[in-house]
Protein backbone atom coordinates (compact mmCIF):
# COMPACT_ATOMS: atom_id res chain seq x y z
CA UNK A 1 0.00 0.00 0.00
CA UNK A 2 3.24 2.23 0.79
CA UNK A 3 4.52 1.64 -2.28
CA UNK A 4 1.37 2.79 -4.45
CA UNK A 5 1.47 6.12 -2.53
CA UNK A 6 4.60 7.00 -2.97
CA UNK A 7 5.17 6.13 -6.94
CA UNK A 8 2.33 8.69 -7.90
CA UNK A 9 3.21 11.81 -9.95
CA UNK A 10 6.98 12.32 -11.31
CA UNK A 11 9.62 12.60 -8.17
CA UNK A 12 9.44 13.63 -4.38
CA UNK A 13 11.06 17.10 -5.97
CA UNK A 14 8.40 17.81 -8.45
CA UNK A 15 5.25 19.36 -8.07
CA UNK A 16 2.32 17.26 -7.60
CA UNK A 17 1.26 16.22 -11.10
CA UNK A 18 -2.40 15.23 -10.63
CA UNK A 19 -4.47 17.00 -8.88
CA UNK A 20 -7.54 17.77 -11.43
CA UNK A 21 -9.94 19.33 -8.99
CA UNK A 22 -8.13 22.27 -8.74
CA UNK A 23 -8.03 23.01 -12.56
CA UNK A 24 -10.67 24.62 -14.67
CA UNK A 25 -13.09 22.00 -16.04
CA UNK A 26 -12.75 24.07 -19.61
CA UNK A 27 -9.28 23.34 -20.64
CA UNK A 28 -8.21 20.70 -22.39
CA UNK A 29 -6.10 18.26 -20.66
CA UNK A 30 -4.99 14.71 -20.51
CA UNK A 31 -5.25 12.58 -17.90
CA UNK A 32 -3.54 9.06 -17.42
CA UNK A 33 -4.51 7.93 -14.26
CA UNK A 34 -3.13 4.83 -11.86
CA UNK A 35 -1.45 2.89 -15.25
CA UNK A 36 -0.35 -0.14 -15.56
CA UNK A 37 1.09 -1.48 -18.31
CA UNK A 38 1.84 -5.14 -19.09
CA UNK A 39 4.26 -6.10 -22.06
CA UNK A 40 4.29 -10.00 -22.59
CA UNK A 41 4.67 -11.17 -19.36
CA UNK A 42 7.08 -8.33 -18.14
CA UNK A 43 5.60 -5.60 -15.84
CA UNK A 44 6.84 -2.08 -17.67
CA UNK A 45 5.10 0.40 -16.11
CA UNK A 46 3.11 0.34 -12.61
CA UNK A 47 1.04 3.04 -10.94
CA UNK A 48 1.61 5.79 -13.32
CA UNK A 49 -0.51 9.10 -12.89
CA UNK A 50 0.43 12.19 -14.96
CA UNK A 51 -1.37 15.21 -16.45
CA UNK A 52 -0.52 16.99 -19.77
CA UNK A 53 -2.63 19.98 -19.50
CA UNK A 54 -3.52 22.41 -22.30
CA UNK A 55 -0.60 24.18 -23.86
CA UNK A 56 1.85 22.08 -22.04
CA UNK A 57 4.54 19.08 -23.38
CA UNK A 58 5.53 16.41 -21.84
CA UNK A 59 9.11 15.06 -22.05
CA UNK A 60 9.24 11.48 -21.08
CA UNK A 61 12.89 10.23 -20.24
CA UNK A 62 14.72 7.75 -19.75
CA UNK A 63 16.90 4.84 -20.48
CA UNK A 64 16.12 2.31 -23.10
CA UNK A 65 13.55 0.13 -23.00
CA UNK A 66 12.31 1.66 -19.66
CA UNK A 67 9.00 2.07 -21.00
CA UNK A 68 8.42 4.87 -22.88
CA UNK A 69 7.47 3.62 -25.74
CA UNK A 70 5.10 1.02 -24.33
CA UNK A 71 3.50 4.50 -22.64
CA UNK A 72 3.19 6.23 -25.75
CA UNK A 73 1.41 3.52 -27.65
CA UNK A 74 -0.98 2.94 -24.34
CA UNK A 75 -1.67 6.64 -24.79
CA UNK A 76 -2.54 6.11 -28.59
CA UNK A 77 -4.67 3.22 -28.16
CA UNK A 78 -2.74 0.56 -29.43
CA UNK A 79 -2.25 -1.12 -26.32
CA UNK A 80 -5.05 -1.95 -23.15
CA UNK A 81 -3.72 -0.58 -19.80
CA UNK A 82 -3.40 -3.86 -17.51
CA UNK A 83 -5.18 -1.17 -14.77
CA UNK A 84 -5.84 2.11 -15.00
CA UNK A 85 -7.64 5.10 -17.46
CA UNK A 86 -6.08 7.28 -20.15
CA UNK A 87 -8.47 10.53 -21.04
CA UNK A 88 -9.06 13.29 -22.67
CA UNK A 89 -11.15 15.81 -20.65
CA UNK A 90 -12.63 18.54 -22.31
CA UNK A 91 -11.99 16.47 -25.73
CA UNK A 92 -14.75 15.71 -28.40
CA UNK A 93 -16.37 12.65 -25.92
CA UNK A 94 -17.27 11.12 -28.81
CA UNK A 95 -14.32 10.29 -30.25
CA UNK A 96 -11.48 8.55 -28.47
CA UNK A 97 -8.08 9.52 -27.02
CA UNK A 98 -6.66 8.06 -30.19
CA UNK A 99 -8.72 9.61 -32.76
CA UNK A 100 -7.52 13.01 -31.22
CA UNK A 101 -4.27 12.18 -31.17
CA UNK A 102 -1.29 12.22 -33.94
CA UNK A 103 1.18 9.38 -32.96
CA UNK A 104 4.61 9.79 -34.43
CA UNK A 105 6.39 6.64 -34.00
CA UNK A 106 9.59 5.19 -35.29
CA UNK A 107 8.28 4.00 -38.39
CA UNK A 108 7.46 7.23 -41.39
CA UNK A 109 4.08 6.05 -42.84
CA UNK A 110 5.64 7.07 -46.16
CA UNK A 111 4.75 5.35 -48.98
CA UNK A 112 8.08 5.49 -51.33
CA UNK A 113 6.17 4.89 -54.67
CA UNK A 114 3.47 8.57 -53.75
CA UNK A 115 5.19 11.36 -54.28
CA UNK A 116 5.95 13.79 -51.46
CA UNK A 117 2.77 15.85 -52.27
CA UNK A 118 0.11 12.91 -52.55
CA UNK A 119 1.92 11.65 -49.36
CA UNK A 120 0.71 14.68 -48.09
CA UNK A 121 -2.34 15.04 -49.42
CA UNK A 122 -3.71 11.73 -48.38
CA UNK A 123 -3.11 12.05 -44.66
CA UNK A 124 -4.24 15.41 -44.95
CA UNK A 125 -7.88 13.49 -46.85
CA UNK A 126 -7.56 10.62 -44.34
CA UNK A 127 -7.40 12.60 -41.03
CA UNK A 128 -8.18 15.67 -41.81
CA UNK A 129 -12.52 15.34 -41.30
CA UNK A 130 -13.50 19.04 -42.58
CA UNK A 131 -12.39 19.87 -46.39
CA UNK A 132 -9.29 19.20 -48.02
CA UNK A 133 -7.15 22.31 -47.97
CA UNK A 134 -4.21 22.97 -50.31
CA UNK A 135 -2.96 25.49 -48.58
CA UNK A 136 -2.62 23.49 -45.42
CA UNK A 137 -0.59 21.04 -47.21
CA UNK A 138 1.52 24.16 -48.83
CA UNK A 139 2.55 24.85 -45.42
CA UNK A 140 2.73 22.01 -43.99
CA UNK A 141 5.48 20.63 -46.52
CA UNK A 142 7.25 24.53 -46.42
CA UNK A 143 7.50 23.87 -42.80
CA UNK A 144 9.82 20.99 -43.11
CA UNK A 145 11.60 22.48 -46.07
CA UNK A 146 10.15 20.01 -47.90
CA UNK A 147 8.35 22.48 -50.57
CA UNK A 148 11.00 22.09 -53.28
CA UNK A 149 10.67 17.71 -53.23
CA UNK A 150 6.70 17.96 -53.66
CA UNK A 151 6.84 16.86 -56.52
CA UNK A 152 9.44 13.95 -56.28
CA UNK A 153 8.67 10.34 -55.31
CA UNK A 154 9.27 9.79 -51.80
CA UNK A 155 11.37 6.55 -52.58
CA UNK A 156 14.07 9.13 -53.61
CA UNK A 157 14.29 11.16 -50.11
CA UNK A 158 16.94 10.63 -47.77
CA UNK A 159 15.86 9.07 -44.18
CA UNK A 160 16.22 12.50 -42.62
CA UNK A 161 13.48 14.14 -45.56
CA UNK A 162 11.60 10.86 -45.06
CA UNK A 163 11.11 11.69 -41.27
CA UNK A 164 10.87 14.96 -42.45
CA UNK A 165 7.67 13.99 -44.50
CA UNK A 166 6.46 11.38 -41.68
CA UNK A 167 6.37 14.73 -39.11
CA UNK A 168 4.80 16.97 -41.70
CA UNK A 169 1.76 14.88 -40.99
CA UNK A 170 1.60 17.03 -37.46
CA UNK A 171 0.51 19.80 -39.95
CA UNK A 172 -1.88 18.61 -42.37
CA UNK A 173 -4.79 17.50 -40.04
CA UNK A 174 -5.40 19.34 -36.59
CA UNK A 175 -5.47 16.92 -33.21
CA UNK A 176 -5.40 18.36 -30.06
CA UNK A 177 -2.61 15.71 -29.34
CA UNK A 178 0.78 15.19 -30.33
CA UNK A 179 2.26 11.97 -29.32
CA UNK A 180 5.97 11.83 -30.49
CA UNK A 181 8.61 8.88 -30.42
CA UNK A 182 12.05 10.00 -30.55
CA UNK A 183 10.53 12.27 -33.29
CA UNK A 184 14.46 14.01 -33.68
CA UNK A 185 15.66 10.60 -35.11
CA UNK A 186 18.07 11.15 -38.54
CA UNK A 187 16.85 14.98 -38.43
CA UNK A 188 20.16 17.30 -38.93
CA UNK A 189 19.88 20.70 -36.38
CA UNK A 190 18.10 22.85 -38.51
CA UNK A 191 15.24 20.17 -39.13
CA UNK A 192 14.89 19.12 -35.38
CA UNK A 193 14.69 23.06 -34.77
CA UNK A 194 11.76 23.40 -37.22
CA UNK A 195 10.07 20.48 -35.67
CA UNK A 196 10.71 22.21 -31.93
CA UNK A 197 9.18 25.32 -33.39
CA UNK A 198 6.06 23.20 -34.86
CA UNK A 199 5.76 21.31 -31.10
CA UNK A 200 6.09 24.89 -29.43
CA UNK A 201 3.48 26.64 -31.99
CA UNK A 202 0.96 23.79 -31.17
CA UNK A 203 1.18 23.98 -27.66
CA UNK A 204 1.28 27.90 -27.59
CA UNK A 205 -2.00 27.30 -29.82
CA UNK A 206 -3.33 25.26 -26.68
CA UNK A 207 -2.31 21.46 -27.83
CA UNK A 208 -0.49 19.23 -26.33
CA UNK A 209 2.66 17.11 -26.80
CA UNK A 210 3.82 13.80 -25.13
CA UNK A 211 7.68 13.69 -26.56
CA UNK A 212 9.91 10.29 -25.18
CA UNK A 213 13.58 11.77 -26.42
CA UNK A 214 17.35 11.51 -25.30
CA UNK A 215 18.06 14.49 -26.77
CA UNK A 216 17.78 18.06 -24.95
CA UNK A 217 14.64 20.15 -26.94
CA UNK A 218 14.42 23.66 -26.52
CA UNK A 219 10.67 23.12 -25.75
CA UNK A 220 8.33 26.07 -24.25
CA UNK A 221 5.93 25.02 -20.93
CA UNK A 222 7.57 21.64 -21.09
CA UNK A 223 8.03 19.52 -18.09
CA UNK A 224 10.05 16.71 -17.63
CA UNK A 225 8.69 12.87 -16.56
CA UNK A 226 11.50 10.82 -15.89
CA UNK A 227 10.20 7.35 -16.24
CA UNK A 228 13.72 5.88 -14.67
CA UNK A 229 12.81 7.50 -11.26
CA UNK A 230 9.55 5.92 -11.29
CA UNK A 231 11.14 2.30 -11.81
CA UNK A 232 13.52 3.63 -8.82
CA UNK A 233 10.78 4.61 -6.30
CA UNK A 234 9.00 1.47 -7.57
CA UNK B 1 -16.71 8.57 -45.72
CA UNK B 2 -14.08 10.93 -46.95
CA UNK B 3 -11.03 9.23 -45.59
CA UNK B 4 -13.05 5.64 -46.81
CA UNK B 5 -12.82 6.65 -50.29
CA UNK B 6 -9.47 8.25 -49.48
CA UNK B 7 -7.92 5.46 -48.53
CA UNK B 8 -9.07 3.44 -51.44
CA UNK B 9 -8.27 5.60 -54.07
CA UNK B 10 -4.52 5.74 -52.26
CA UNK B 11 -4.40 1.93 -52.70
CA UNK B 12 -5.61 1.88 -56.32
CA UNK B 13 -2.85 4.09 -56.94
CA UNK B 14 -0.21 2.25 -54.85
CA UNK B 15 -1.56 -1.19 -57.14
CA UNK B 16 -0.95 0.79 -60.28
CA UNK B 17 2.26 2.72 -59.72
CA UNK B 18 3.72 -0.65 -58.14
CA UNK B 19 2.43 -3.11 -60.45
CA UNK B 20 3.95 -6.09 -59.02
CA UNK B 21 1.29 -7.77 -57.83
CA UNK B 22 -1.22 -7.44 -60.29
CA UNK B 23 1.83 -8.66 -62.62
CA UNK B 24 2.35 -11.62 -60.34
CA UNK B 25 -1.50 -12.56 -59.97
CA UNK B 26 -2.32 -12.80 -63.91
CA UNK B 27 1.00 -14.07 -65.24
CA UNK B 28 0.88 -17.23 -62.39
CA UNK B 29 -3.05 -17.11 -63.83
CA UNK B 30 -1.93 -17.66 -67.33
CA UNK B 31 0.92 -19.78 -66.09
CA UNK B 32 -1.07 -22.53 -64.57
CA UNK B 33 -4.24 -22.50 -66.51
CA UNK B 34 -2.01 -23.17 -70.05
CA UNK B 35 0.07 -26.00 -68.00
CA UNK B 36 -3.34 -28.19 -67.67
CA UNK B 37 -3.87 -28.76 -71.59
CA UNK B 38 0.10 -29.49 -71.70
CA UNK B 39 -0.48 -32.16 -68.83
CA UNK B 40 -3.74 -33.94 -69.84
CA UNK B 41 -3.09 -33.94 -73.60
CA UNK B 42 -5.48 -32.52 -76.18
CA UNK B 43 -8.69 -34.29 -75.28
CA UNK B 44 -11.08 -31.56 -76.01
CA UNK B 45 -13.90 -33.33 -74.15
CA UNK B 46 -11.83 -34.20 -71.14
CA UNK B 47 -10.52 -30.23 -71.24
CA UNK B 48 -14.33 -28.99 -71.80
CA UNK B 49 -15.75 -31.09 -68.48
CA UNK B 50 -12.46 -29.69 -66.15
CA UNK B 51 -12.10 -26.46 -67.61
CA UNK B 52 -14.60 -24.25 -65.21
CA UNK B 53 -12.73 -26.02 -62.15
CA UNK B 54 -9.50 -25.70 -63.31
CA UNK B 55 -10.54 -21.99 -64.29
CA UNK B 56 -12.11 -21.79 -60.64
CA UNK B 57 -8.54 -23.51 -58.48
CA UNK B 58 -5.88 -21.38 -60.30
CA UNK B 59 -8.07 -18.05 -59.82
CA UNK B 60 -8.13 -18.74 -56.40
CA UNK B 61 -4.56 -19.77 -56.23
CA UNK B 62 -3.55 -16.69 -58.06
CA UNK B 63 -5.41 -14.20 -55.92
CA UNK B 64 -3.91 -16.08 -52.88
CA UNK B 65 -0.32 -15.07 -54.24
CA UNK B 66 -1.44 -10.82 -53.58
CA UNK B 67 -3.23 -11.29 -50.05
CA UNK B 68 -0.57 -10.93 -48.21
CA UNK B 69 0.56 -7.76 -49.09
CA UNK B 70 -3.23 -6.34 -47.91
CA UNK B 71 -1.68 -5.17 -44.60
CA UNK B 72 1.88 -6.37 -44.57
CA UNK B 73 3.03 -3.42 -46.80
CA UNK B 74 1.44 -0.85 -44.16
CA UNK B 75 2.43 -2.14 -41.15
CA UNK B 76 6.07 -2.53 -41.78
CA UNK B 77 5.92 1.27 -43.10
CA UNK B 78 3.94 2.11 -39.68
CA UNK B 79 1.14 3.32 -41.73
CA UNK B 80 -1.44 0.82 -40.46
CA UNK B 81 -0.52 2.82 -36.71
CA UNK B 82 -1.35 5.85 -38.64
CA UNK B 83 -4.63 4.51 -39.86
CA UNK B 84 -5.87 2.82 -36.68
CA UNK B 85 -5.84 6.43 -35.31
CA UNK B 86 -7.49 7.51 -37.87
CA UNK B 87 -10.95 8.78 -38.17
CA UNK B 88 -12.15 5.19 -39.68
CA UNK B 89 -12.62 2.75 -37.16
CA UNK B 90 -10.51 -0.44 -38.00
CA UNK B 91 -13.69 -2.56 -39.80
CA UNK B 92 -13.86 0.32 -41.95
CA UNK B 93 -10.16 0.34 -42.81
CA UNK B 94 -10.00 -3.37 -43.52
CA UNK B 95 -13.42 -3.52 -45.66
CA UNK B 96 -11.58 -0.87 -47.62
CA UNK B 97 -8.25 -2.46 -48.17
CA UNK B 98 -10.09 -5.50 -49.10
CA UNK B 99 -12.22 -3.57 -51.49
CA UNK B 100 -9.39 -2.05 -52.98
CA UNK B 101 -7.81 -5.91 -53.45
CA UNK B 102 -10.76 -6.80 -55.31
CA UNK B 103 -10.68 -3.86 -57.61
CA UNK B 104 -7.28 -4.60 -58.43
CA UNK B 105 -6.76 -7.73 -58.12
CA UNK B 106 -10.18 -9.97 -58.17
CA UNK B 107 -12.24 -7.52 -61.25
CA UNK B 108 -8.56 -8.39 -63.51
CA UNK B 109 -8.77 -12.22 -62.41
CA UNK B 110 -12.49 -12.16 -63.51
CA UNK B 111 -12.01 -10.42 -66.80
CA UNK B 112 -8.77 -12.38 -67.55
CA UNK B 113 -10.56 -15.90 -66.94
CA UNK B 114 -12.92 -16.34 -69.92
CA UNK B 115 -9.70 -15.44 -72.16
CA UNK B 116 -7.87 -18.40 -70.41
CA UNK B 117 -10.96 -20.34 -71.68
CA UNK B 118 -9.99 -21.10 -74.74
CA UNK B 119 -7.46 -22.02 -73.65
CA UNK B 120 -9.30 -25.11 -71.93
CA UNK B 121 -12.53 -25.43 -75.02
CA UNK B 122 -14.98 -23.95 -72.54
CA UNK B 123 -18.09 -24.39 -73.64
CA UNK B 124 -19.28 -21.18 -75.48
CA UNK B 125 -22.68 -21.03 -73.90
CA UNK B 126 -20.67 -20.72 -70.33
CA UNK B 127 -18.39 -17.34 -71.21
CA UNK B 128 -20.84 -15.33 -69.97
CA UNK B 129 -22.01 -17.10 -66.69
CA UNK B 130 -17.82 -17.81 -66.54
CA UNK B 131 -17.31 -13.82 -66.08
CA UNK B 132 -20.55 -13.47 -63.70
CA UNK B 133 -20.12 -15.72 -61.52
CA UNK B 134 -16.13 -14.79 -61.04
CA UNK B 135 -17.23 -11.52 -60.45
CA UNK B 136 -19.77 -12.33 -57.97
CA UNK B 137 -17.35 -14.80 -56.39
CA UNK B 138 -14.22 -12.56 -55.77
CA UNK B 139 -15.63 -10.41 -53.36
CA UNK B 140 -15.83 -13.35 -50.81
CA UNK B 141 -11.72 -14.17 -52.07
CA UNK B 142 -10.87 -10.80 -51.47
CA UNK B 143 -12.48 -9.86 -47.89
CA UNK B 144 -11.96 -13.72 -46.67
CA UNK B 145 -8.41 -13.30 -47.61
CA UNK B 146 -8.09 -9.86 -45.36
CA UNK B 147 -8.98 -11.76 -42.62
CA UNK B 148 -6.00 -14.49 -43.20
CA UNK B 149 -3.47 -11.36 -44.19
CA UNK B 150 -4.49 -9.84 -41.13
CA UNK B 151 -3.44 -12.85 -39.02
CA UNK B 152 -0.37 -13.31 -40.96
CA UNK B 153 0.68 -9.60 -40.62
CA UNK B 154 3.36 -9.90 -38.45
CA UNK B 155 4.25 -13.45 -40.06
CA UNK B 156 8.02 -13.07 -41.99
CA UNK B 157 7.75 -14.84 -44.96
CA UNK B 158 3.23 -15.69 -43.78
CA UNK B 159 2.50 -16.64 -47.70
CA UNK B 160 2.36 -20.28 -46.95
CA UNK B 161 0.33 -20.23 -43.32
CA UNK B 162 -1.86 -17.62 -45.29
CA UNK B 163 -2.84 -20.30 -48.01
CA UNK B 164 -3.06 -23.16 -44.80
CA UNK B 165 -5.72 -20.45 -43.03
CA UNK B 166 -7.53 -18.97 -45.92
CA UNK B 167 -7.76 -22.39 -48.86
CA UNK B 168 -10.06 -24.48 -46.23
CA UNK B 169 -12.68 -21.28 -46.10
CA UNK B 170 -12.30 -20.40 -49.51
CA UNK B 171 -14.34 -24.12 -50.33
CA UNK B 172 -17.76 -23.10 -50.58
CA UNK B 173 -17.50 -20.30 -53.37
CA UNK B 174 -14.99 -22.56 -55.29
CA UNK B 175 -18.23 -25.40 -55.02
CA UNK B 176 -20.84 -23.06 -55.64
CA UNK B 177 -18.60 -21.36 -58.33
CA UNK B 178 -17.47 -24.43 -60.36
CA UNK B 179 -21.54 -26.05 -60.39
CA UNK B 180 -22.71 -22.65 -61.41
CA UNK B 181 -20.62 -22.79 -64.40
CA UNK B 182 -21.03 -26.21 -64.98
CA UNK B 183 -24.95 -25.87 -64.50
CA UNK B 184 -25.22 -23.33 -66.87
CA UNK B 185 -24.24 -25.39 -69.54
CA UNK B 186 -27.62 -27.42 -68.84
CA UNK B 187 -31.18 -25.22 -68.07
CA UNK B 188 -31.82 -25.73 -64.18
CA UNK B 189 -29.49 -25.27 -61.31
CA UNK B 190 -28.18 -22.20 -62.45
CA UNK B 191 -29.93 -19.74 -60.23
CA UNK B 192 -29.30 -21.86 -57.16
CA UNK B 193 -26.14 -21.68 -57.19
CA UNK B 194 -25.57 -18.21 -58.24
CA UNK B 195 -28.07 -16.83 -55.60
CA UNK B 196 -25.85 -19.07 -52.86
CA UNK B 197 -22.59 -17.67 -54.49
CA UNK B 198 -23.76 -14.08 -54.49
CA UNK B 199 -25.10 -14.77 -50.55
CA UNK B 200 -21.73 -15.91 -49.48
CA UNK B 201 -19.72 -12.92 -51.04
CA UNK B 202 -22.34 -10.86 -49.31
CA UNK B 203 -22.05 -12.75 -46.11
CA UNK B 204 -17.98 -11.99 -46.30
CA UNK B 205 -18.47 -8.74 -46.87
CA UNK B 206 -20.36 -7.96 -43.99
CA UNK B 207 -18.52 -10.36 -41.70
CA UNK B 208 -14.92 -10.45 -42.83
CA UNK B 209 -13.43 -6.56 -42.15
CA UNK B 210 -15.09 -7.65 -38.65
CA UNK B 211 -12.76 -10.24 -38.07
CA UNK B 212 -10.20 -8.70 -40.02
CA UNK B 213 -10.26 -5.66 -37.28
CA UNK B 214 -10.14 -7.88 -34.52
CA UNK B 215 -7.08 -9.20 -36.03
CA UNK B 216 -5.33 -6.14 -36.42
CA UNK B 217 -6.59 -4.84 -32.74
CA UNK B 218 -4.43 -7.96 -31.49
CA UNK B 219 -1.58 -7.46 -34.06
CA UNK B 220 -0.72 -3.83 -33.21
CA UNK B 221 -0.70 -4.23 -29.49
Amino acid sequence: MKKENTNRGVGQNAPPLLNPASWNPITVQLIAEDLVIDRGARRVIEGLSFAVRQGEALVLTGANGIGKTTLLRTLAGFIQPFRGSIKLDGGDPELSVAEQAHAVGHANAVKASLTVFENATFWNSYLETGGQSSARIQAALQHFGLEDLAEFPAAYLSAGQKRRLGLARLLVAHRPLWLLDEPTASLDAASSERLVAAINAHTGKGGMAVVATHLPLALDRARTLDLSALKVAA
Amino acid sequence: MKSFWALILRDLRLAVREGGAIGTALGFFLVVVSLMPLGLGPDLNLLARIAAGVLWIALLLAALLSLNRIFEADYEDGTLDVLATGPLPLELVSAAKALAHWITTGIPLAVLAPILGILLNLDLNAYPILVATTLLGTPAVSFLGAVGAALTMKTRRGGLLLALIVLPLYVPTLIFGISAVSAGAGPGGLGASFLILAAISLVTVVLGPVAAAAALRVQLQ
